[in-house]
C-alpha cells in the first residue's frame, strides 16, 4: 500500500467519524423521546459493567495503598496514605482505568452488536421500513454510554478509596489510623477535584462510545469486518483515552 | 428479560452511581466543615510573608478549625500580604487584640492560620483587621541566619577547630590537645 493511500484512508476515516459524531448528536433529542431504549442500553452498558468496575476499583485501591505505604513509611508519613490513594484515584486512575475497562467491556460489545446488525442487513431493513437506524439504534446507545461512564467512574473511585480498596489494605491490614486516613483526604481534596474527575470521565464516555459506534456502523459487512471493528474499537479508544487524559490533565490541574 | 426487572436494575445502577458521586463530594472531599452560614464574618490580617499559605487553608484556634482563608492579595503601599479570613459565625467573640500566626501542621504538613486569643473586651467584627501577626516560617531564611551566625562564630574563634574534613584545611595545622 502506498503512503499516499494510507494517509488518504486515515483522513477519510477521521472525516467520516466526525460527520458521524454530528449525526449522532443531532439524533440525541430523538433518543430522549424514547427513554425505554436508553434504559435498555443503560442496563447493557452500565449495569452489566458494574461488577468488573467495582472489583477492579477495589484491587487498584488495594495495590495503591500497598505501594504507597512502603514509600511513605520510609519517611514516617504513613498517615498520609489516604490522600495519596485518593489523589491517584480521583485525578487519574478512576476515570482512566474505568474508561479502559469500559472500552473493553462495553465498547467492544457495542461495536460487535452494531457490526453484526449491519452484516445481517438489519440496519438496511430498518431503513427500508423508514426507520432511521441512527435514531433508533445508535443514538440511545450513545446517550447511555455518556450517562453510564461518569457513574461507573464514581463507583470505581469510591470502591478504590473507601469501601474495599485503600481503606481495607491501609487501615484494616497495615494499621494506618482510621481517623488520619480520612482527615488527610478531607484536608487534601476539594470538591473541585471530584468535579474535574467527573468531567474527565464524561469526556472519556463520549470518546469511547463514539469510537465503538463508529467502528460498528462502518464495519465491513462480513465476519472479518465485525472482528476487525471490535479489535480496533478497543485499540483506538484505549489510545484516545490516554491521549485525552494527558490533554485534560494539562488543562485542569495546573 | 421482563421490562420491569430491567428498569429496576437500571434504576439501581443509576442510584448507586449518583450515591457514589455524592459520597465522593461530601464524604471524601467534605464541603466546608465551616459551613456557609449567613453569620460568617470576614476579617483581614497582614503578614510580611505568607510562605506557602493557599486560599482555602484553614483558620484554627487552639487547633480547632473555625474558618478558612478566603482571599490573598498584596497591599500596594506596604507590599505586605493581605489575607482575608472567613470565620464561622459561632465564634463571634474573638478578642480584638488576638494574634494571627501562620503555622505548619507537622514538619511537612500544610500551612494554616492560627489565632491566639488576646484579652481585650472588644471583639472582632466583620471587616476588622488583626493588628498582631506573625509571618510564616521560611526555612531558607532560617538556614541563611544559621549559616551567617556560624560564619561569624567561626571568624570570632579564628577557625580554632578545623576538624571538618570537607573544608580546606586552613594554614595553621591542627594542634593536638
Amino acid at each position: 500500500m502506498k503512503l499516499g493511500q494510507i494517509v488518504g484512508d486515515f483522513l477519510r476515516g477521521l472525516g467520516e467519524a466526525t460527520l458521524f459524531l454530528f449525526t449522532m448528536i443531532a439524533a440525541l433529542p430523538a433518543a430522549l423521546l424514547r427513554p425505554r431504549l436508553v434504559i435498555q442500553q443503560l442496563y447493557m452498558i452500565g449495569m452489566l459493567s458494574l461488577i468488573i468496575i467495582a472489583i477492579s476499583g477495589s484491587f487498584i485501591g488495594m495495590v495503591l495503598a500497598l505501594q504507597g505505604y512502603r514509600t511513605l513509611a520510609q519517611f514516617g508519613a504513613a498517615s498520609a496514605l489516604g490522600v495519596v490513594v485518593a489523589f491517584g484515584v480521583i485525578r487519574e486512575l478512576g476515570p482512566v482505568v474505568t474508561a479502559l475497562l469500559f472500552a473493553g467491556r462495553a465498547g467492544s460489545s457495542l461495536a460487535a452488536e452494531i457490526g453484526l446488525m449491519k452484516a445481517t442487513d438489519q440496519l438496511s431493513g430498518m431503513e427500508m421500513m423508514a426507520v432511521d437506524p441512527i435514531k433508533r439504534v445508535i443514538a440511545p446507545r450513545f446517550l447511555a454510554g455518556i450517562i453510564a461512564m461518569p457513574l461507573l467512574a464514581s463507583i470505581f473511585s469510591l470502591m478504590a478509596i473507601g469501601v474495599a480498596g485503600g481503606h481495607l489494605v491501609g487501615v484494616v491490614a497495615l494499621g494506618v489510623d482510621d481517623g488520619s486516613y480520612w482527615s488527610q483526604i478531607h484536608s487534601g481534596l476539594h470538591p473541585h477535584d471530584i468535579f474535574e474527575s467527573l468531567i474527565k470521565s464524561l469526556v472519556f464516555g463520549v470518546a469511547v462510545s463514539w469510537i465503538a459506534l463508529y467502528q460498528g456502523y462502518h464495519a465491513a459487512p462480513n465476519s472479518e469486518g465485525v472482528s476487525r471493528a471490535t479489535t480496533s474499537t478497543v485499540v483506538v479508544s484505549s489510545l484516545v483515552v490516554l491521549a485525552l487524559d494527558f490533554v485534560l490533565t494539562a488543562f485542569m490541574f495546573r | 428479560m421482563q421490562s420491569r426487572t430491567l428498569e429496576i436494575l437500571v434504576g439501581f445502577f443509576v442510584c448507586l452511581g449518583v450515591a457514589a458521586i455524592f459520597l465522593l463530594t461530601f464524604r471524601v472531599a467534605s464541603l466546608d466543615t465551616v459551613g456557609t452560614g449567613s453569620n460568617n464574618y470576614r476579617i483581614t490580617a497582614k503578614f510580611d510573608t505568607i510562605g506557602g499559605l493557599a486560599i482555602g487553608a484553614s483558620v484554627r484556634m487552639a487547633g480547632v478549625k473555625i474558618g478558612r482563608v478566603k482571599g490573598i492579595s498584596i497591599d500596594p503601599t506596604s507590599f505586605q500580604a493581605v489575607t482575608t479570613l472567613e470565620i464561622d459565625g459561632r465564634q463571634s467573640n474573638i478578642p480584638e487584640d488576638s494574634t494571627a500566626k501562620i503555622l505548619t501542621s507537622g514538619l511537612l504538613g500544610e500551612q494554616y492560620v492560627g489565632l491566639e486569643p488576646g484579652g481585650d473586651d472588644k471583639t472582632l467584627r466583620n471587616g476588622d483587621e488583626i493588628k498582631f501577626t506573625q509571618s510564616a516560617f521560611v526555612l531558607e531564611n532560617l538556614i541563611g541566619q544559621f549559616l551567617t551566625s556560624m560564619t561569624q562564630k567561626d571568624n570570632n574563634q579564628g577557625s580554632s577547630q578545623p576538624q571538618n574534613a570537607a573544608q580546606p584545611a586552613p594554614t595553621p595545622a591542627p594542634k593536638s590537645k
